[in-house]
């Protein structure tokens, strides 16, 4: 058995979700390869190739994958797919993107978003918003899967030594084009991996009484989150979104502040280890999952929240 | 120009579902049913290419139970002109379903294809990709923005980083997120309209098709309660010293 697992970068470092696929990888057991799609990516390969457990970097430098592409990295994964059992890519924007493309090229069924391995052709994966966890058998001659990294620990990104190996990439597609990228703005910690994460609802009532939730973000070093209701609302960027559509977070702390607790919300939050709510609606579903909770005012909350950190 | 988009027939967003006793499915007994509502997103979208005078026609399709067919109503009283049924009883699979549009993009030599990022039953998020995998064309997944113009379509796509515009040659696969648009309410005079509206059943054998999963399903079970501690404080500061020392998270 050997899995190939597909790394997220931005041509200077290895995205962290992608070490939470590798975390999945070892459970399901083998050897473990990595490719590296990019351009002037040779850090990268450096990285992937010091996590431990990896045997070999593939690594494909061309200008074609400046841009992750999905038109110009399917073909590719697809040909490098030939003896392997398992291709893993992480469950976000990136793979969700990427990996279908892949597994129709190979006329293979997919698995998306797996939260546990039971064995190597077995596999949990959420369904309903995360409201049923179904078990599923596949018996395709090779696994196409994402990985929901919340679910997985992530490897130890030192103490391998793998060996590194370049391939040429096929001919442009010139199907799509990258136009232009808006980056958020990175404050703080990412919100995928953050230890704690602050997030507004509708209660906020607007995009600048968010600030007051990066008062309080900034002391304890938390992330910004949002509901779908306040991203809709314009009060917040879509990437800050968590719940069944947006991002999927299980930080140590989650502080929900002017959110009703919606299902599709719940979905994306309900595995953090701790959860506090600040609704001024007692009766909000927020606080049926919640361990600590304040009914009150959030505009009065607030403040009193970052004077007493 | 002529879009064909994808609809299915899913259980309700609002409805929370159980699973059967057994624990071997979900159970989907009387239901209440609905649009899929990023497909209905997708619908809208077209229906309004139409009216800017891009898109020639609309062109509905599902793949599913006869009961689908009120989905594909629902869709026509939007807007679209004509609505097409593959009939299947079981679950489909986004492999199968994408083998299915295709022979339907085939058949009606559409220029674009539509359909929701995800459905909201079991979260796959895969067919669009699929599809433009298939046929060899451009995909641009998650949109939240869309402007067709000149020969290509130019998507802007709500990514984890932010927000990403890529231009597609036509002809292309868009799958379309959250925001794109907000669908309209169908009028009763629309909705009179629809029942009019051509609604034709094709088999997957005629298209060639086979919709057998390949997946096998061998459990459904809910996950576990989470135990909530459930603790109301009054106030902030009573808060941040039950984080400190209780829960010690601070």
């Amino acid at each position: 058995m050997s899995i190939l697992v597909i790394v997220e970068h931005d041509n200077a470092a290895i995205a962290a979700a992608t070490f939470n696929t590798l975390g999945a990888a070892q459970q399901i057991g083998g050897e473990i390869d990595v490719l590296v799609m990019g351009h002037g990516c040779a850090p990268v390969s450096q990285a992937a190739a010091a996590i431990a457990g990896v045997r070999r970097v593939i690594t494909v430098d061309a200008e074609q994958f400046q841009q992750p592409l999905a038109e110009d990295m399917a073909p590719l994964v697809r040909d490098c797919a030939e003896g392997y059992s398992h291709l893993l890519a992480p469950a976000n924007s990136f793979g969700k993107n990427l990996m279908p493309r892949v597994a129709a090229l190979l006329d293979v069924a997919q698995l998306s978003e797996i939260s546990a391995v039971i064995d190597a052709e077995t596999f949990e994966r959420p369904i309903y918003a995360g409201n049923v966890l179904a078990t599923y058998r596949c018996r395709e001659p090779i696994k196409v899967i994402t990985v929901r990294s919340t679910k997985f620990e992530a490897v130890a990104t030192t103490g391998g030594a793998a060996e590194q190996l370049s391939i040429p990439a096929l001919a442009p597609q010139h199907k799509a084009r990258a136009v232009s990228r808006t980056e958020a703005k990175a404050e703080g910690p990412e919100l995928a991996t953050a230890r704690i994460v602050i997030s507004g609802g509708r209660g906020m009532g607007s995009g600048a009484s968010f600030a007051l939730l990066e008062a309080v973000a900034g002391k304890i070093g938390a992330a910004v989150g949002a509901s779908r209701a306040a991203v809709d609302a314009g009060f917040a960027a879509n990437d800050l979104q968590v719940g069944q559509t947006g991002k999927v977070v299980a930080p140590e702390l989650y502080i929900a502040v002017g959110i009703s607790g919606a299902i599709q919300h719940l979905a994306g939050m309900k595995d953090s280890k701790l959860i506090v709510a600040i609704n001024k609606d007692a009766d909000a579903p927020i606080f049926q999952v919640a361990d600590y909770g304040i009914v009150g005012d959030l505009f009065e909350i607030l403040p009193q929240l970052e004077a007493a950190l | 120009m002529k879009i064909l988009v994808g609809v299915k027939r899913v259980v309700d967003h609002n409805v929370k579902v159980r699973v059967k006793a057994d624990g071997s499915a979900v159970d989907l007994d009387n239901l209440k049913m609905a649009i899929n509502p990023f497909d209905e997103i997708a619908v809208e979208a077209a229906v309004r290419l139409k009216e800017a005078g891009i898109a020639s026609e609309v062109v509905v399709v599902s793949i599913g139970p006869e009961k689908a067919q009120d989905t594909l109503r629902q869709a026509l009283a939007m807007g679209a002109d004509r609505a097409i049924l593959v009939p299947y009883a079981g679950l489909s699979e986004p492999l199968a379903v994408a083998k299915t549009l295709k022979a339907l993009v085939a058949k009606e030599a559409a220029q674009l294809v539509m359909l929701g990022k995800q459905a909201i039953d079991d979260d796959c998020n895969q067919t669009g990709q699929m599809l433009a995998a298939l046929l060899d064309w451009p995909q641009g997944t998650f949109a939240s923005e869309l402007k067709v113009a000149d020969g290509q379509v130019e998507v802007v796509r709500e990514i984890d980083g932010g927000l990403e515009t890529i231009a597609l040659a036509l002809p292309a696969v868009v799958s379309v997120d959250l925001r794109l648009n907000e669908p309209r309410f169908a009028s009763l005079p629309s909705i009179m309209k629809a029942k009019k509206k051509p609604l034709e059943q094709v088999t997957a054998e005629e298209l060639g098709v086979d919709l057998s999963p390949r997946l096998e399903l061998l459990s459904a079970v809910e996950p576990p309660v989470r135990q909530a501690g459930g603790v109301l404080v009054a106030t902030a500061a009573e808060l941040v010293a039950k984080l400190k020392t209780e829960a010690a998270v601070l």
